[in-house]
C-alpha cells in the first residue's frame, strides 16, 4: 500500500462526516451513539464553519408571538416560495420538526431572544406568513454553532480540522470512506468508514460578489458527482436582495434581512418605496427573488444609486433600538464603510446567497443514490425548490442533519464490515491532488478563479438568456481546460495557491452544472430568470433537472416532482396561508406588512 | 458615504482615495523552525483591510503566503494576527488607518507558529472540553426571561478569535497555558455560571486547574475583543468574586451552612 | 453600473490620537506615588485635621474626640488607604504601573516566575470586600461630617469649604457604591433575577450599581483628586493660608 508516490496515515470510524457547519455538527451528534465511532472532517477550525455568518435567524413554527402559525402555514410559505419543485415530503418534515430542534438547541446550552412571557422570541422575516425566526439578535448562525460545537465536543467526536476531502473511495456502488489532506502539512489522510454524511455546505464562491465565506467552493457536490452522486436544482441560485455595496473590499458582503424584518424600507434614487411597483402586499418582506430582481430593474431603469444599488433606510426605528436589534451590521458599516446607519440610509445590492441545488437526497434519511452516502444541509438538494426562504436554511441544517445524522449511524450498524478500499484507486487520488505541483509556468490559480467568477456574473447572474448562457457554458469548459494546467509553487505546506488549484477544479463543476440546468430550464422559476423566457410553465413545475456523470462527460436528465397527497394540496387550494384567516390583528403587522 | 449632503467636500483628503495609492506591508515570512518579515508593495484602494492586502499578495505577488480566514466579515474570529504590534482581526483594520507607515503583520506571538501567519491554537480546543458542558435542571422548552440571559448572550458574542488568549500577559509572556485557561474561556464560564437553567458548579474548577488567580485583572482581553465583551468586568471578576465567596468568605460559608444544614 | 465619479469616497472617521504605550504606566506612577507621599507627610506630621466645622476626610472618624491623640490620621487612614489598595481597578493600575505586569498590552516583560493574584501577599486582595464593609461606615461617617459642615456656630451656613466637603462625599460615595464587590453583593451573585420574589428587587439594585460601575474607574481617580483637593483646601484654612469664603 505505501508504494512509493507518498505515505498515508490511516483512519477507521464507522461514519465519517464531510462538514462541520450547522449540518455536520449535528449530524455528527446524532451518529455518536450506541458506540457508534464517529468522525468530523472539516476545511477549517471549528466553529468558524460558513453557519457562524448566518445573522437573520433560524426559522420554525412554534407560534410564540403569532399563535395562529403552525407547520401547515411553515410548510405552505416554504413551498410556495420554493414554486413547488421543492420535494413535498421534505418540506412537510421540516416544518413539523423545526420547533423541537430548537429547543433541542436550547437545552444545550443556547440562549435565544426571549419574549416579555419568557419564550423565544420570533422576528418577521420576508415571505414567512407569521412572526417565525428565533433568533439572537444578528447573530443567530454564531449561536447555533457555538452550541452545536460544544455539545459535540462533549459527545466522543473525533474532530479533524483543517483538513480538505478530495475523493470519496468506493467499494464497488457503496462508500468506503474518503481521503484528504492536512492543509497544515500536506500530509495525506484517508478514512475508511462505512457511511459518509456529505455536510459541506454551497459554491456561493463561484460568484465574485457574494456573501459566502471561502470554504463554499462547493467541494462536497463535487467529489460526492465524482463518486456518482446525482446533482439536482442546479440553476436554482438565490440571489440575497441587499449586500453591501462599497467600498470596493466589502462588495457582496451581506445586509441580514433582520433590517428589513425589523422596518427598514428600500428607495431608489428618486426616493421612491419601489417595492410598491413590485409587491404592494409584503413590499420590502416579500420572497428574495422577488426583491433581488425589483432592485436589478431599478438600477436597469437608471434609477440606481451611485454605486449601482438601491437605497435601505432604517433611521426612523431610532438609533437605540437599532444598536440593540441589529449590533453588528451596526459595527459592520461603522467599521467597514463609515457608516452610521442610525443616522443616514445606505447602498444595497444583490449578492450571492445561497446555492438551492445540490446532491438529491432522500426525504425521511437523507440518502442519496450512492449506498452508504448522505447528505445535509446547503450541499443537498429537497426542501427549497426554486428560492429559499429566509431562516429556512438553520432550521434545514438541525432537521435534516439529525435525520442524516441517525440514519448513517444506523446503515453503519447493519453493515458487519469496513467496505474495501483500492489502493490504486487511492494512488491516483493523489497523483492528482500532487500534480499542480509537477506543472511547470502552470495557469495561475487565482487567475482562473476570478475568470470563472467574472464568467458567472456576465453570464450566470440574475438576468439570463439562451444564448448568454450558452456562451457562458463555452468559456466555462475552456477554463476547464485551462484548469487542467494549473501550477503552483512551493511546499505542501500550508499552501494556498494549492489549496486554491483544488478548489477551482471543484468550482468549474459546479458552473458546468448551473449553465446545464439553467439552459434546460427555457422558463422563470424563482430564482431562475430566463428574459427570453420570462413565465413560469406549468410543465417545467413537473420536473426537477439532474446532472450525473457518465464517464468524464455531464449528463442531464429529469425526474418528476413528486405530487402532494390530497390533504397537503388542500392548504393551497384557497390564496390565503392556512392560519391567516385566523390571526389576531396583531399578526404580521409589526413588520410594516399587510 | 454616499451621500453627498452630508459630505463635506473640502474636508475629503480620501476623495483622491479612488486611485489606488501604494502602501508597504511587512509580513512575517517563515515556520516553527525560523522567519522573518519580508516588505511588500501593495495598491491600497478606498476601504482596504489588512486582509485585502494579503489576498492580493496572494493573488499577484506570491501564492504561498499563508494566513487564515474565512468571512472577511469580522463574524468567524479566523484571521486574528498581530498588526503593528496590536492584537486584531485583519478582516476589520483599515489600512487607511496606517496611511504614511509601513504596517507590520504578524503572526499571534502567544501560539507556535505553524507557517507565515498561520498559528497553532489547537490548545484552545483542549480546554474547552476540560469545562463541563451545560447541564439544565429540566428538560426545554424553558421559561427564561430576557433580564436572565442578558449576561449569558454578552459572553455568547465570542467569536473565539483567540485575540484575547493571545494578548493576555499570563498566557503570552508567562507562558501560563499550562496554569490558565485564559479570558475566552473564563467567560465561557461565566456564561455557564449564569445561566438560570444550569445546575453543574464550577467554582473548583476555576480556583483549581482554571487558574483564575492567575489573572491580575489588567484588562488587556477587554481592549483587544473586537467583540468588545467586557471580558474583565463582567466575566473575570465577578467569577473572582464567586470564588472569594467560597474560598475567602468565612461568613458566608457560615451562612450557607446554616441554610443548607 | 453608475460611474461613482461624482460620489466622494466614504469618509474615515479620524482615528483616536494614539498615545506611546509607556504614557499610561507613567502617568500612574506619578498621580499615585505623589498622592502616596502627601498622604504619609499628612498623616504623620498631623495632629489634626479640623477647622471649625469642617474636617479634612483624612482624619474622620474624628479619633481625638475619642480620646486619642497620637498620631491621628493613622487609625482612620487604613481604611480607604486597604480599600483602594485592594480594589480592581487600582489594582490593575498599579500592577501595570508599578509592577509592569504588563506595562501596556502585548508589551514584552521581563521573565520571572509570575504567581499572579494566587499567593501571599497578593492573594489577600480577594478580602476586597471587607474593606469594602469597613469603607461604607466610614462613609456615613463622612455625610455626618458633611452636614456638619453646614451648621456653623451661628446656625445653617454656606461656605466654600461645605460646597467641597459634599462634592468629596459624593464622589466617594460613587466610587464606593460602583465597588465590583458591592455589584456581587447586591445581586451579581445570582444565577437568575426572576426565580423568587426578592430577585427581582436585586435586579434593579444590581442593573444601577452596574451602571456606575461601568465608570469605576473614573470614579476612583476623581474621588481620589477630590479627598486630595478637600484635605489641602482644609489644610491651608488651618494654616491660615486661605480665607474660607461664607456663600450664605
Ligand atoms: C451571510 C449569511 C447569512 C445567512 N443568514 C442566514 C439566516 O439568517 N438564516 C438561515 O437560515 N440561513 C442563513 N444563511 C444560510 C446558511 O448560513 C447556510 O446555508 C448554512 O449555514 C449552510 O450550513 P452547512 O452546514 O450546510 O454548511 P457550512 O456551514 O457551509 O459548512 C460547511 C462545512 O464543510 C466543510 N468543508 C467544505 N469542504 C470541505 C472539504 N473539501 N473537506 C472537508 N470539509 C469541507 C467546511 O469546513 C465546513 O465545516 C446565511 C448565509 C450567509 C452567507
Ligand atoms: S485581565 Fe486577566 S485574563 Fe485579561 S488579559 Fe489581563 S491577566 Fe489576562
Ligand atoms: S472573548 Fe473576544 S477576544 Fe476573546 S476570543 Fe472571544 S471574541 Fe475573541
Ligand atoms: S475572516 Fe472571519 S473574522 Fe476575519
Ligand atoms: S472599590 Fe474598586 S472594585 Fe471595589
Amino acid at each position: 500500500m505505501e508504494t512509493g508516490m507518498d505515505s498515508i496515515e490511516r483512519f477507521e470510524y464507522d461514519v465519517l462526516v464531510l462538514g462541520a457547519g450547522g449540518a455536520g455538527l449535528r449530524a455528527a451528534i446524532g451518529a455518536a451513539q450506541d458506540g457508534v465511532r464517529v468522525a468530523v472532517i472539516c476545511k477549517s477550525l471549528l466553529g468558524k464553519a460558513h453557519t457562524v455568518m448566518a445573522e437573520g435567524g433560524v426559522a420554525a413554527a412554534m407560534g410564540n408571538v403569532d399563535p395562529a402559525d403552525g407547520w401547515q402555514t411553515h410548510f405552505y410559505d416554504t413551498m410556495r416560495s420554493g414554486h413547488f419543485i421543492n420535494n413535498y415530503r421534505t418540506a412537510e418534515i421540516f416544518a413539523k420538526e423545526a420547533p423541537d430542534r430548537v429547543f433541542e438547541l436550547e437545552s444545550w446550552g443556547a440562549l435565544f431572544d426571549r419574549t416579555p412571557e419568557g419564550k423565544i422570541m420570533q422576528r418577521p422575516f420576508g415571505a414567512h406568513t407569521f412572526r417565525r425566526l428565533c433568533h439572537v439578535g444578528d447573530r443567530t448562525g454564531l449561536e447555533l454553532i457555538r452550541t452545536l460545537q460544544y455539545k459535540g465536543i462533549h459527545c466522543g467526536i473525533d474532530i479533524f480540522q483543517e483538513v480538505t476531502t478530495t475523493r470519496l473511495l468506493k467499494d464497488g456502488e457503496r462508500v468506503a470512506g474518503a481521503i484528504g489532506y492536512e492543509r497544515e502539512s500536506g500530509r495525506f489522510l484517508l478514512w475508511r468508514a462505512k457511511a459518509v454524511v456529505l455536510a459541506t455546505g454551497g459554491w456561493g464562491k463561484v460568484y465574485k460578489v457574494t456573501s459566502n465565506s471561502w470554504e463554499s467552493t462547493g467541494d462536497g457536490a463535487a467529489i460526492a458527482y465524482r463518486a456518482d452522486a446525482e446533482l439536482q436544482d442546479m440553476e436554482m441560485v438565490q440571489f440575497h436582495p441587499t449586500g453591501m455595496v462599497w467600498p470596493p473590499g466589502v462588495r457582496g458582503i451581506l445586509v441580514t434581512e433582520g433590517v428589513r424584518g425589523e422596518g427598514g424600507i428600500l428607495v431608489n434614487a428618486e426616493g421612491r418605496r419601489f417595492m410598491q411597483d413590485y409587491d404592494p402586499k409584503r413590499m420590502e418582506l416579500s420572497s428574495r427573488d422577488v426583491v433581488a430582481r425589483s432592485i436589478h430593474k431599478e438600477v436597469q431603469a437608471g434609477r440606481g444609486t451611485p454605486h449601482g444599488g438601491a437605497w435601505l433606510d432604517i433611521t426612523h426605528r431610532g438609533a437605540e433600538f437599532i444598536r440593540r436589534k441589529l449590533p453588528n451590521m451596526y459595527d459592520q458599516f461603522l467599521h467597514l464603510a463609515d457608516i452610521d446607519i442610525t443616522k443616514t440610509k445606505f447602498e444595497v445590492a444583490p449578492t450571492i446567497h445561497y446555492t438551492m441545488g445540490g446532491v438529491r437526497a432522500d426525504p425521511e434519511t437523507c440518502a442519496t443514490n450512492v449506498p452508504g452516502l448522505f447528505a445535509a444541509g446547503e450541499v443537498a438538494c429537497g426542501l427549497h425548490g426554486a428560492n429559499r426562504l429566509g431562516g429556512n436554511s438553520l432550521s434545514d441544517l438541525l432537521v435534516f442533519g439529525r435525520r442524516a445524522g441517525e440514519a448513517a449511524r444506523e446503515y453503519a450498524m447493519g453493515l458487519t464490515v469496513l467496505p474495501g478500499v483500492d489502493d490504486g484507486e487511492v494512488r491516483l487520488e493523489q497523483e492528482r491532488v500532487l500534480r499542480p505541483f509537477a506543472v511547470e509556468a502552470g495557469e495561475n490559480p487565482y487567475q482562473l478563479h476570478a475568470e470563472l467568477q467574472q464568467v458567472m456574473g456576465e453570464h450566470a447572474g440574475i438576468a439570463r438568456d439562451g444564448a448568454s448562457l450558452q456562451a457562458g457554458l463555452d468559456k466555462i469548459m475552456a477554463l476547464q481546460e485551462r484548469a487542467g494546467r494549473i501550477g503552483v509553487s512551493g511546499s505542501r505546506m500550508y499552501n494556498p495557491g494549492w489549496h486554491t488549484a483544488l478548489d477551482v477544479g471543484n468550482m468549474l463543476l459546479l458552473c458546468e452544472a448551473i449553465f446545464r440546468g439553467a439552459l434546460a430550464r427555457e422558463e422563470s422559476r424563482g430564482a431562475q430568470w430566463r428574459t427570453d423566457h420570462p413565465d413560469e410553465l406549468e410543465d417545467f413545475g413537473r420536473i426537477n433537472f439532474v446532472e450525473y456523470r457518465d464517464g468524464d462527460t455531464m449528463r442531464l436528465k429529469t425526474y418528476p416532482v413528486s405530487p402532494m397527497p390530497p390533504e397537503l394540496a388542500a392548504l393551497f387550494a384557497s390564496d390565503v396561508a392556512p392560519g391567516l384567516a385566523t390571526a389576531p390583528a396583531v399578526g404580521p403587522a409589526a413588520g410594516g406588512r399587510e | 458615504m454616499a451621500q453627498p449632503q452630508t459630505m463635506d467636500q473640502a474636508a475629503a483628503p480620501e476623495a483622491g482615495a479612488q486611485q489606488a495609492t501604494d502602501m508597504t506591508l511587512s509580513v512575517f515570512r517563515g515556520d516553527a523552525t525560523a522567519g522573518e518579515e519580508r516588505e511588500y508593495r501593495v495598491p491600497v484602494g478606498p476601504g482596504m483591510v489588512v486582509l485585502d492586502a494579503v489576498h492580493w499578495l496572494q493573488a499577484n505577488v506570491d501564492s504561498t503566503i499563508a494566513c487564515r480566514w474565512n468571512c472577511k466579515a469580522a463574524r468567524c474570529g479566523s484571521c486574528s494576527a498581530d498588526i503593528n504590534g496590536h492584537p486584531g482581526l485583519m478582516c476589520k483594520t483599515r489600512l487607511d488607518d496606517f496611511v504614511g507607515q509601513v504596517v507590520h503583520v504578524r503572526p499571534m506571538r502567544t501560539f507556535p507558529i505553524i507557517k507565515d501567519l498561520v498559528t497553532d491554537v489547537s490548545w484552545n480546543y483542549k480546554v474547552a472540553k476540560q469545562i463541563q458542558p451545560f447541564t439544565p435542571a429540566q428538560p426545554a422548552p424553558f421559561v427564561m426571561y430576557q433580564r436572565d440571559v442578558d449576561r449569558g448572550q454578552e459572553f455568547r458574542r465570542c467569536i473565539e478569535c483567540f485575540l484575547c488568549q493571545n494578548v493576555c500577559h499570563v498566557l503570552r509572556e508567562h507562558s501560563g497555558m499550562d496554569r490558565y485557561f485564559g479570558p475566552r474561556f473564563m467567560i465561557k464560564i461565566a456564561e455557564l455560571e449564569m445561566h438560570p437553567m444550569d445546575t453543574a458548579d464550577r467554582v473548583d474548577l476555576l480556583a483549581g486547574g482554571g487558574g483564575l488567580g492567575f489573572c491580575n485583572i489588567t484588562k488587556c482581553c477587554q481592549e483587544v475583543c473586537p467583540e468588545h465583551i467586557h471580558i474583565t468586568d463582567n466575566a473575570i471578576i465577578p467569577l473572582k468574586e464567586r470564588t472569594a465567596d467560597r474560598y475567602w468568605d468565612p461568613i458566608r460559608r457560615l451562612f450557607r451552612r446554616r441554610r443548607t444544614g | 453600473m453608475a460611474t461613482p465619479a461624482t460620489v466622494p469616497a466614504p469618509q474615515r472617521a479620524p482615528k483616536g490620537w494614539k498615545l506611546p504605550w509607556w504614557v499610561e504606566p507613567t502617568a500612574t506612577v506619578v498621580a499615585l506615588g505623589s498622592f502616596g507621599l502627601y498622604s504619609i507627610w499628612e498623616v504623620f506630621f498631623h495632629t489634626t485635621g479640623r477647622f471649625g466645622n469642617y474636617l479634612s476626610p483624612f482624619f474622620s472618624p474624628d479619633v481625638t474626640a475619642w480620646g486619642i491623640h497620637v498620631i491621628p490620621a493613622v487609625w482612620v487612614v487604613w481604611v480607604p488607604l486597604l480599600f483602594r489598595a485592594s480594589c480592581y481597578y487600582y489594582r490593575k493600575e498599579y500592577y501595570r504601573g508599578f509592577f509592569a505586569d504588563p506595562a501596556a498590552c502585548a508589551r514584552p516583560e521581563r521573565s520571572r516566575v509570575y504567581r499572579g493574584e494566587t499567593r501571599f501577599p497578593l492573594s489577600l486582595n480577594n478580602l476586597h470586600r471587607f474593606m469594602l464593609y469597613l469603607a461604607i461606615v466610614v462613609i456615613l461617617f463622612l455625610w455626618d461630617d458633611t452636614v456638619r459642615a453646614f451648621i456653623f456656630p451661628n446656625g445653617f451656613g454656606v461656605g466654600l469649604g461645605s460646597l467641597i466637603m459634599l462634592g468629596n462625599v459624593i464622589l466617594l460615595s460613587y466610587y464606593t457604591f460602583s465597588c465590583h464587590a458591592f455589584r456581587h453583593l447586591v445581586g451579581g451573585g445570582l444565577d437568575c433575577f426572576t426565580c423568587r420574589a426578592r430577585a427581582v428587587t436585586r435586579y434593579g439594585l444590581w442593573s444601577r450599581v452596574s451602571a456606575w460601575n461601568s465608570h469605576h474607574g473614573q470614579w476612583a481617580w476623581i474621588s481620589m483628586f477630590g479627598v486630595w483637593a478637600t484635605d489641602v483646601y482644609i489644610r491651608l484654612l488651618i494654616s491660615g493660608v486661605l480665607h474660607d469664603p461664607r456663600l450664605i
